[in-house]
């Protein structure tokens, strides 16, 4: 929340204990780790963007979360946040990223060669193939926290950026705020359009302020890469296609990411990374790699079948409707992606997505001869 | 290249690059800061006002109407002595553009200094909402003796409930924008400890929204009591809804007369209702409560937020002075039907709503009733207002009952200037 730096002194007037959050409702990673000791220890602390620690909560406090579903319930207004408020993060980030340490050091390798396959997924299963990501901006405050001013800065650097690209990635810039309903519904017909959060767990965080106010989508000619900006993370890059070659995918979103850095390097800025996190986003969850590649596929029986979810959760993978998060299947169609972010290089993550449905689809067709899959369900990885 | 020296190239200022290498240092977030995220001192001077000033050109609200390029430069950079900011004060105004109807605020007060410390915006917004009052001229009046009012009984074949409503904020606490945790619950403690004192009809019990039972939920909601947490944009957008449901919650006397809402959109609002047209002792009832509370307050060193100039300080613009909203439920069948009704109650100061409050439809022919006006005009001005109001627009339907014509009454005065 933009609340000014100095009225985090004022709250210190009241005992950590009346400031204390009701948490006792509460099933989220924020809540697990904020102890009223910690909270004392932390509350007097900000960043230098003025980012404090009930900033970082609201989001968690305001969303209890859900008994079955864990959620983060904490975000990052700058990328010094992680800094500030490890005591708090690290052990959040270690509960959600699979026992990921601070201490641990995280891999980045976006060179596409290192994928092993990925161009022969059964096009009459895998109906399309995706990967995206995130990116942050060093120097600017993220969604959470920053000011008209910044945002507008992140669209412009990104927008001249975004123009210098050439060749299958050249493209054009559509401002929220400024397009033509004509090219609204064409947006929303190739689905690309984005809107106005409505989920509480982002309305809570402050990301929503001044919508649609520097905001936008870019996308290339060919409508196969595509640039959010200034949604839930500066900026979302997205690679895909229909289909199942997720390795020229993969391809195309290295490619596009490397030229993108190098553009914004041009001119003066570097995108938010660490050895420890690799790419800073608001999202714990999406630290690391920020990278979700999936596909949409076809998978009536398996997804019938009893070790469905087991079979998902060895090969590190995870099942969403095709309407993206928090939404169901339509017609045995699955969107399934890896399950991890941080820990995994981009290349390691994409192997298993590619290597784990390939393996689903060859369970699908043997479901459909009416074969028993048992010597085919994997180890855990 | 090594992570932190790779840093250091990307940044963009070359001095803070040069001084940070002949400090012999690379380590620690500070050193960084031209590379980091701007501290808030620079941020400030790095974007001026102009690039912050929200863009307004969809917008219909009243802080649209008053914030100019001038204005926001003047005060972007100023504080409140609880540090609160314009741009917070602004933010509900600038994510919700309004309808081209309806003309919203599109502004709160985080505290009461608010209305002082960001006047050149909000003086031009209370005029704007309130008919043109100026607060740096005019007085408000403020007369809570229900004594006063006549003719406040209704012919219960029409009206079915009357009702008055206020808000009050105890002064020396945040309001609901920005309060934190601990002075939101400071607020319904001392809110809560001067309720405990009330007697005789007016004995009670509090609610604490997080802590009741099923079934005292499931009570409350059967007498329409019970609010809930906002889901409109307009209080969302102005962070009154952050750390629900906590320090929140209603109290009401045993006999269902009398009910406070605590942290709500405001410190406290009061109510004061009951079924049929008794608006006379509904009103004795809420006047007397008021003084009993505020009495309250006052013996352990609390008072409510209040100016000549202002009246009764609340969170929304709209609400200053008296914060008084006096209805009924009235059926009026026939008189709804006719072409003149809109009329009638615009000359009456008058406004309809559905029987769902703000914002909703009627059922049937059944309308909530009530002023228009809330600051320039004392509390019993208001309710004499409404009643007298009410009683003409009940002639009118006797009237049309009996097939007879009705006329359309002259438009009221406006405060005096």
């Amino acid at each position: 929340m933009p609340f000014g730096n100095t009225h985090n002194q004022l709250k210190l007037k009241f005992s950590s204990e009346q400031e204390y959050p009701d948490l006792s409702k509460h099933n989220n990673h924020m809540a697990k780790v904020l102890t009223p000791d910690l909270y004392e220890q932390l509350r007097s602390k900000q960043t230098p963007s003025g980012f404090t620690l009930d900033d970082v909560i609201q989001t968690g406090v305001d969303n209890p979360g859900h008994p079955f579903i864990m959620t983060v319930g904490c975000v990052a207004g700058d990328e010094e946040t992680y800094e500030v408020f490890k005591d708090l993060l690290d052990p959040v980030i270690q509960d959600r990223h699979g026992g990921y340490k601070p201490t641990d050091k995280h891999k980045t390798d976006l060179n596409s060669a290192n994928l092993k396959g990925g161009d022969d997924l059964d096009p009459n299963y895998v109906l399309s193939s995706r990967v995206r990501t995130g990116r942050s901006i060093r120097g600017f405050c993220l969604p959470p926290h920053c000011s008209r001013g910044e945002r507008r800065a992140v669209e412009n650097l990104s927008i001249e950026a975004l123009d210098a690209l050439t060749g299958d990635l050249k493209g054009k810039y559509y401002a929220l705020k400024n397009m033509t309903d004509a090219e609204q519904q064409q947006l929303i017909d190739d689905h690309f359009l984005f809107d106005k959060p409505v989920s509480p767990l982002l309305l809570a965080s402050g990301m929503a302020r001044d919508w649609p106010d520097a905001r936008g989508i870019w996308h290339n000619d060919n409508k196969t890469f595509l640039v959010w900006v200034n949604e839930e993370d500066h900026l979302r890059v997205i690679s895909m296609q229909k289909g199942g070659n997720m390795k020229e995918v993969f391809t195309r979103f290295c490619t596009g990411l490397t030229k993108i850095e190098s553009l914004f390097k041009e001119r003066g800025h570097a995108f938010m990374w660490n050895e420890h996190l690799g790419y800073v986003l608001t999202c714990p969850s999406n630290l690391g790699t920020g990278l979700r590649a999936g596909v949409h596929v076809k998978l009536p029986n398996m997804s019938k079948h009893a070790k469905f979810e087991e079979v998902l959760k060895r090969l590190r993978l995870q099942k969403r409707g095709t309407g993206g998060v928090d939404t169901a299947a339509v017609g045995g169609v699955f969107d399934i992606s890896n399950a991890d972010r941080l820990g995994f290089s981009e290349v390691e993550l994409v192997q298993m997505v590619v290597d784990g449905v390939k393996l689903l689809v060859e369970m699908e067709k043997k479901l459909e001869k009416g074969q028993s899959i048992e010597d085919l369900v994997p180890a855990q990885k | 290249m090594s992570n932190s020296f790779r840093r250091l190239v990307s940044g963009r200022n070359t001095m803070a690059l040069l001084a940070s290498l002949g400090a012999g240092t690379m380590a620690g977030g500070l050193l960084l800061h031209d590379n980091s995220s701007l501290a808030a001192e620079t941020k400030t001077k790095l974007y001026p006002p102009s690039a912050d000033f929200p863009d307004l050109r969809k917008h219909n609200n009243c802080m649209a109407s008053a914030l100019t390029p001038a204005v926001y430069a003047k005060l972007r950079d100023k504080l409140t002595p609880n540090n609160w900011t314009l741009d917070q004060c602004i933010q509900t105004g600038v994510d919700n553009p309004g309808h081209p109807f309806i003309k919203t605020v599109g502004c709160v007060a985080g505290d009461e200094e608010s209305y002082e410390v960001f006047a050149e915006l909000f003086d031009p917004v209370i005029k704007d909402r309130h008919n043109g009052y100026n607060p740096r001229t005019m007085t408000h009046p403020t007369d809570l003796d229900a004594s006063k009012i006549t003719n406040g009984v209704f012919d219960d074949n029409y009206v079915l409930s009357s009702r008055v409503r206020t808000g009050r904020s105890i002064r020396g606490l945040s309001l609901p924008p920005a309060c934190s945790r601990a002075e939101r619950r400071e607020v319904e403690r001392v809110v809560v400890t001067a309720l405990a004192g009330l007697k005789g009809e007016l004995t009670g019990r509090y609610y604490s929204l997080g802590d009741m039972t099923e079934k005292e939920q499931q009570q409350l909601i059967d007498d329409h009591f019970l609010f809930d947490k906002p889901v409109s944009p307009l209080l969302t957008c102005a962070f009154m809804a952050r750390d629900w449901p906590d320090a929140r919650g209603i109290w009401h006397n045993n006999e269902k007369t009398f009910l406070i809402w605590v942290n709500e959109e405001d410190h406290t609002r009061v109510i004061s209702m009951e079924k049929g047209g008794n608006m006379k002792r509904v009103f004795e009832r809420f006047c007397s409560g008021l003084k009993q509370v505020e009495h309250l307050i006052q013996e352990r060193g609390w008072e409510f937020m209040w100016n000549e100039r202002l009246g009764y300080i609340l969170t929304c613009p709209s609400n200053l002075g008296t914060g008084l909203r006096a209805g009924v439920h009235v059926r009026l069948p026939k008189l709804s039907k006719d072409p003149r009704f809109s009329k009638i109650l615009d000359n009456l100061r008058l406004q309809k709503r559905g029987t769902g409050g703000v914002d909703t439809a009627a059922t049937g022919d059944t309308f909530d009733i009530s002023n228009l006006d809330r600051l320039g005009k004392s509390e019993v001005e208001l309710v004499q207002l409404v009643v007298d109001g009410v009683n003409y627009l009940i002639e009118c339907e006797k009237k049309l009952e009996k097939g007879q014509d009705i006329k359309v009454p002259a438009p009221l005065v406006q405060f005096k200037k």
